[in-house]
């Protein structure tokens, strides 16, 4: 367990590092301080949503040491000393990832809300299983939900994204 | 990217030239949207920000004896902390002759969520505790918890102002209706009941309210700007130009953001009393207790047909379960039967219809308003009745359906239609005969709807006389960029992307250079915005008329740079050239809109649109009236686990009349998104309540949408127009038409697939199972 100092009110605070992005953030934290809450609220990352704080939505999906979580059921101090990718993070300061790329390619951004945590969820699988079958697409996103798309598109996007040939 | 392929034998489309819009542009905003950088309201923070919470009632109905907030007020970090006192006690909705909601609750709460007291702290976590603290005593009254039997004399009366519970009334009669019965060859009724879903869009609604020196400025994920900014300086006796209310990004709403919350008027009341800016918003199970989700009903419909299945006479006698208040339910009530007539043609009708109030959350306008449900009766029974009469599902169809140029029975006047294609269409490309004729393998069935839509409601969302839509277009002053400003609502459907296509197909200009300043009340004209499928044809026709005046006046400005009179000038993508003299050397908008603005100063255009008078003169006639109606016709084939109940969609299709198309992928897209939910609706959805009322699944795990598992694959097609004059370029909606044949194509495809009739919505794969178990054990005691 990372460090603490206890307030005036008696609470403990504890210190905790977190590389997101390629940075270190040297942070301190309450004990029930969520990761999301931590990366929106401490440093400003709001690509990263909230929908439904239960763990269910993942709209708040981020790569944990190259896995995808939610971090709506991660604590803040569970993180500590680990590599966090949000949104923020896919891109290169100029250029957009190849998911993203097709992402906008093929219509699969509606409202926008669902994509940061699905173009994460696609990245994750793509770096597990560089050709996925479609079935197994469905399957790596099936823990994000939206809305506004069927889908179909998100599906069509993620597999020309492993290069694979889809009809738009 | 590919576009739309016209076929070459449909002489109906004559092809255009077009340059901007029938073409799959990127989105506008995609880009922020793709890499997190987009903002949305919950993710703005302001300095000295407060968050606020509402305290809502833990009760179905109940009188509130006294309300204890001192305990609450002493904690560390709670600033403000308000009661019905604090807040204007007039009430709001969407009528006059309906306000019938506080602010905050005074005497009594209605249903579970009900809106207590709201409070202002310095963190969410502060607000959790202090909402604990407050003591609200309440005597618990009994609760009307089913609609079906609100009406009953020994019911508690929700609203002292309607008796026996009854907030809307509707008796429509058009032709005659007994006589046609009693003369056609075969008459039947069929009885259905939907379920309560709500609209569950991922972004939660949150608000941030600054009230600053006399005037208001209300950050909202909102459909409407101009709709908030009535109702929030109605509320306040503000003056409307002292509103301000901006619409960040927006992440879905289907209908649920179209209506100020608690959210807006409290954190409106917080922010004057700390003077501190204060954002509130719901969590998940707040956004169902809110609701304004899709009403739920018991149809009853009858119909008497023709030996060759032409509907002669129609009756619809429906019940609709409103909840605690009006809200948007007066319109969702009258298009519960307005828009039936739509896609067949009968000249006997009859809609009869009451909406109660019930002790549970507020139902309004889910994408496709009060029509989904009502059609999903109406198509099941239709099949119903065709398999009485022995003709093939979509030949009673073809019989009955909906020409060009006429009129419905209820006033409706429809121009542009190819339903009759649409039905052929859909017959050849699911393969329909020869699935009919040689059967499908066991358990599967294959099932067909049709679908018809408003392309924008005919009367705006409140009573006023302001035109319906209204934009401006600005150019940069050295002509390289253009910037539409415009109050119409991107909620996701993507009219950012297509509205700007459309100005610069007007302008002569380029997308790729438009910008756009948009949900704004401050800086854009006024828009009622995003809801009865309108924005692109209401202020795509705005953003024509913009855009031909900023060609207009560069067009002349270019005739004195080229020694040319504007007439025989002509701009696209930008180049201004001569129509009669090829040799002549273009010149830019660029040179043309920079020259304009050393003579003349600003290059800006506007334009204005205005629904003309439309319908009859009814009771009700304005609702389910638009100046063009979209059609489409929807199948899926399904496959059903007779030992599970669980239902698989193999395939689905959507042809569609939607005129001129402006970007192919967002029209797809919005297709594919309808469906979906659809779909969802009629196998998984439904809001479920406990016997005192509250919500036992307010949450995306309990209230099971679709995930990428279960959506089938699908096929778009079109049938190719743009004849339709009341829009822009000829185009219809897409939005919510689309999802208007679902839940009934899937329906008969389960139907087909299991012979088995279920009355009540959802499908769910329980009561699928249990309907095949029945049958059998039914058919095993026949033998």
């Amino acid at each position: 367990m990372s460090n603490f100092i206890v307030d005036n009110n008696g609470i403990k605070r504890y210190l905790v590092t977190i590389n997101v992005n390629g940075i270190e953030y040297t942070k301190v934290v309450k004990a029930n301080t969520l990761l999301v809450n931590f990366l929106r609220e401490e440093l400003d990352l709001t690509g990263t949503k909230k929908g439904c704080e239960l763990g269910d939505c993942g709209s708040c999906t981020v790569l944990l040491d190259g896995k995808p979580v939610n971090s709506c059921l991660i604590l803040a101090i569970e993180a500590d000393g680990m590599k966090v990718t949000t949104i923020e993070g896919v891109a290169s300061t100029s250029n957009l990832d190849n998911i993203q790329e097709k992402f906008l390619e093929y219509g699969a951004i509606q409202c926008g809300y669902c994509s940061a945590g699905m173009i994460l969820s696609a990245k994750a699988l793509l770096t597990e299983n560089p050709k996925p079958t479609e079935e197994e697409v469905r399957a790596g996103i099936s823990g994000n939900l939206c809305r506004c798309t069927g889908y179909i598109n998100i599906i069509k996007a993620i597999m020309a994204a492993s290069g694979q040939e889809v009809l738009n | 990217m590919e576009g739309i392929r016209y076929p070459k034998e449909n002489t109906l489309y004559k092809k255009k030239e077009y340059t901007q819009i029938g073409q799959s542009k990127p989105r506008i905003d995609g880009v922020s949207k793709a890499t997190g950088a987009g903002k949305y309201c919950g993710d703005l923070k302001f300095p000295n920000m407060l968050y606020g919470k509402m305290l809502t009632s833990p009760h179905a109905h109940a009188k509130i004896l006294s309300i204890d907030t001192s305990e609450a007020e002493k904690i560390p970090g709670v600033i403000k902390v308000i009661t019905h006192k604090d807040v204007p006690d007039l009430k709001y909705g969407i009528s006059p002759a309906r306000w019938d909601e506080n602010v905050l609750c005074i005497d009594k709460v209605r249903f579970v969520g009900d809106k207590v007291a709201a409070v202002a702290c310095v963190d969410e976590e502060t607000c959790y505790k202090a909402l604990k603290a407050i003591k609200v005593e309440y005597e618990v009254l009994p609760a009307v918890l089913d609609y079906r039997t609100a009406m009953n004399e020994d019911m508690p009366q929700i609203h002292e102002e309607y008796p026996r519970n009854i907030n809307t009334e509707i008796h429509q009669l058009f032709g005659d209706v007994d006589k046609a019965l009693e003369e056609a060859y075969h008459v039947r009724t069929d009885v259905f009941e939907g379920q309560r879903t709500y609209q569950c869009p991922i972004e939660p609604h949150s608000a941030i309210s600054i009230w600053k020196d006399n005037k208001l400025t209300v950050y909202s994920s909102t459909q409407s700007v101009h709709y908030f900014q009535y109702y929030i300086a109605r509320e306040f006796g503000l003056k409307m130009g002292d509103v301000r209310v901006i619409r960040p990004l927006v992440g879905g709403g289907f209908g649920g953001k179209l209506e100020p919350t608690g959210l807006e008027f409290n954190g409106a009341v917080l922010s004057r009393l700390t003077g501190r800016p204060v954002k509130m918003f719901y969590d998940r199970a707040e956004m169902f207790a809110h609701n304004r989700g899709r009403h739920q009903g018991h149809y009853e419909i009858t119909t008497g047909v023709s030996k060759e299945g032409k509907i002669l006479a129609a009756k619809a006698n429906f019940v609709l379960d409103g909840g605690a208040y009006t809200s948007l339910g007066i319109a969702t009530a009258y298009y519960a039967g307005g828009l039936l007539p739509l896609t067949y043609d009968f000249e006997n009708y009859q809609f009869d219809l009451v909406r109660m109030y019930t002790n549970l959350p507020a139902c309004g306008a889910q994408r496709g308003h009060g029509a989904p449900q009502p059609k999903y009766a109406f198509e099941s029974h239709l099949d119903n009745v065709a398999e009485d009469l022995g003709i093939d599902p979509i030949e009673i169809r073809k019989r009955n359906a909906r020409q060009a140029n006429t009129n419905t029975c209820n006033g409706m006047g429809i121009q542009s239609c190819y339903l009759s294609e649409a039905l052929d269409k859909i017959e050849e490309i699911t393969d329909w005969k020869a699935k009919k004729e040689k059967g499908l393998p066991k358990g599967r069935g294959i099932g067909m709807a049709t679908g018809s839509f408003v392309t924008g409601a005919g009367y705006p969302i409140y009573r006023n006389d302001y035109p319906s839509s209204s934009c401006m277009v600005r150019v940069n002053e050295d002509g390289t960029s253009a910037t539409l400003y415009a109050n119409a609502i991107d909620i996701g459907q993507g009219s950012d992307t297509v509205l700007c296509q459309m100005t610069a197909e007007a302008m002569g200009y380029r997308y790729e250079n438009m910008k756009i300043v948009t949900g704004d009340t401050e800086t854009a004209p006024l828009d009622f915005g995003a809801y009865s499928s309108r924005q692109t044809a209401y202020c795509g026709w705005a953003c024509k008329r913009a855009g031909e005046e900023i060609k207009a006046k560069i067009l002349e400005t270019a005739g004195f740079m080229m020694h040319l009179p504007p007439e025989d000038l002509e701009c696209e993508e930008g180049i201004i050239f001569s129509k009669s003299r090829p040799k002549v050397e273009p010149i830019t908008f660029e040179e043309a809109a920079k020259k304009y603005f050393i003579i003349k100063g600003p290059l800006v255009g506007t334009g204005v649109y205005t629904v003309p008078r439309l319908g009859g003169y009814h009771k009700g006639a304005p609702v389910a009236t638009s100046p063009s109606y979209s059609f489409c016709t929807q199948a899926a084939e399904v496959q059903v686990d007779e030992e599970t109940g669980e239902i698989e969609v193999l395939h689905a299709w959507d042809v569609h009349d939607a005129g001129q198309i402006i970007n192919p992928a967002l029209m797809k897209g919005q297709v594919h998104g309808a469906f979906g939910m659809g779909f969802s609706e009629t196998v998984m959805e439904e809001v479920v309540f406990n016997k005192d009322g509250k919500i036992i699944n307010p949450d995306v795990g309990g209230y099971r949408i679709i995930t990428a598992l279960d959506m089938p694959n699908f096929t778009n097609d079109l049938i190719p127009s743009n004849d339709e004059p009341a829009t822009p370029w000829g185009l219809k909606e897409i939005g919510e038409g689309s999802n208007n044949p679902t839940m009934g194509a899937v329906r008969n495809a389960i139907y087909d697939a299991t012979g088995v009739n279920i009355a009540t919505l959802p499908l769910s794969y329980e009561k699928v199972w249990r309907a095949i178990k029945e049958k059998k054990e039914k058919e095993q005691a026949a033998k």
